[in-house]
């Protein structure tokens, strides 16, 4: 919403931008390390440009690059992509009263636009949702700040990284980075005992299954692990929702 | 599209196209609809565990698989570079971290031994 006047006129705007501007150092160098790992795993140019303009969203594309580099069917990329951008479904529902005095199409922008740390950065601010016209601006005009400096810092730095790419040789193995990157986000997530466990189980499957065709071995560890954890919860009288507070 | 070719390919590009539409679905899933509404129980408690479990099926066999099939050796530089992020990670927390610190390790061993 960084494109409406009306929303950068409010003194809101600057605070969220300074807010979100220390974060920014390490989102670019998400960012350009993303932009060189899709080029280096054998994605085009064109692709690559795409992807990070369309896609923006840095887990989803980092898991959607060597399924696509090995030509998995796309139901199987979309799922995996839609399987690691679940923890914004939660997100959406926190952010539902936040934004619902707004047409849909402002609504749809907004919450395309808000990534990990905007929402992180935007539910601190604000701990109520908006009460009257003047707060509503605010705590959009705050959000706004935030995720201009977010999509910015990432935009500029992963299309430096496609256009880098093309200098480093493909030997140097730099697309690995994307790779432990991923594994840095994996690590933040495993926030639980019993998230821990749906991390092994879904790995030690993926690996056990990897022969099965279509990369259906994602698809396979995320049934397999889920699964077993809705077993766990039952058989220990584990609950999901305070485990999660620990 | 098949590994390092580096041309463009239509459908992948429509895949991609996919992606950015399943990104505004998850972000804005609860508020794209004015009425409110929630998602059945089994759902809500699978929210707790799909995300993770699908990073670890991608992330996972990329470090421990070459060619389809687990490593048989521990001259492997994607081995250690994965053990020096994740320590990183549970000693000081951090996204970027792990990404140097593993990158730190991986790539003497990759460039320097050939592992």
């Amino acid at each position: 919403m960084f494109f409406l006047r009306s929303v950068r006129r409010q003194p809101e705007f600057r605070e969220g931008m300074r807010v979100m501007a220390p974060m920014a150092v390490g989102i670019g160098a998400w960012g350009l390390m993303t932009g060189v790992a899709m080029l280096k795993s054998g994605m085009s140019v064109v692709e690559s440009v795409a992807m990070t303009l369309l896609v923006y969203a840095g887990s989803s594309q980092l898991a959607a690059i060597p399924l696509l580099v090995a030509g998995a069917p796309a139901w199987v990329v979309l799922a995996t992509g839609f399987c690691v951008n679940l923890r914004f479904v939660v997100f959406s529902l926190h952010l539902r009263p936040y934004l619902m005095h707004m047409p849909r199409w402002r609504r749809l922008t907004h919450g395309y636009l808000t990534a990990d740390l905007s929402y992180a950065v935007f539910t601190a601010r604000y701990t109520q949702p908006p009460q009257g016209a003047r707060e509503e601006a605010a705590q959009e005009a705050f959000l706004t700040g935030g995720y201009f400096v977010t999509w910015c810092a990432w935009m500029g730095m992963s299309l430096l990284g496609i256009a880098l790419a093309n200098f480093i040789p493909q030997a140097w193995g730099l697309g690995f980075a994307g790779v432990l990157s991923l594994l840095g986000i994996l690590c933040s997530m495993a926030t639980s005992r019993l998230r821990v466990l749906a991390a092994l189980i879904a790995g030690a499957t993926a690996v056990a299954a990897y022969a099965l065709p279509l990369k259906l071995n994602i698809v396979t560890g995320i049934g397999v692990a889920v699964l077993l954890c809705f077993w766990m919860e039952k058989q220990f009288g584990l609950d999901a929702s305070t485990e999660d507070d620990r | 599209m098949k590994l390092g070719d580096g041309s463009t390919d239509f459908w992948t590009l429509a895949i991609i196209v996919g992606l950015a539409c399943v990104t505004v679905l998850t972000r804005c899933f609860f508020f794209i609809l004015d009425r409110p509404w929630g998602l059945p129980d089994w759902a809500h408690r699978a929210l707790h565990y799909a995300p993770v479990a699908a990073l670890s099926a991608v992330v996972i066999p990329e470090i421990v698989m070459t060619q389809g099939h687990l490593v048989s050796t521990w001259q492997d530089a994607r081995l250690y570079a994965a053990a020096a992020g994740a320590a990183w990670f549970f000693w000081r927390r951090g996204v970027l971290g792990t990404m140097v610190v593993g990158m730190a390790v991986y790539l003497p061993l990759h460039l320097g031994l050939g592992w």
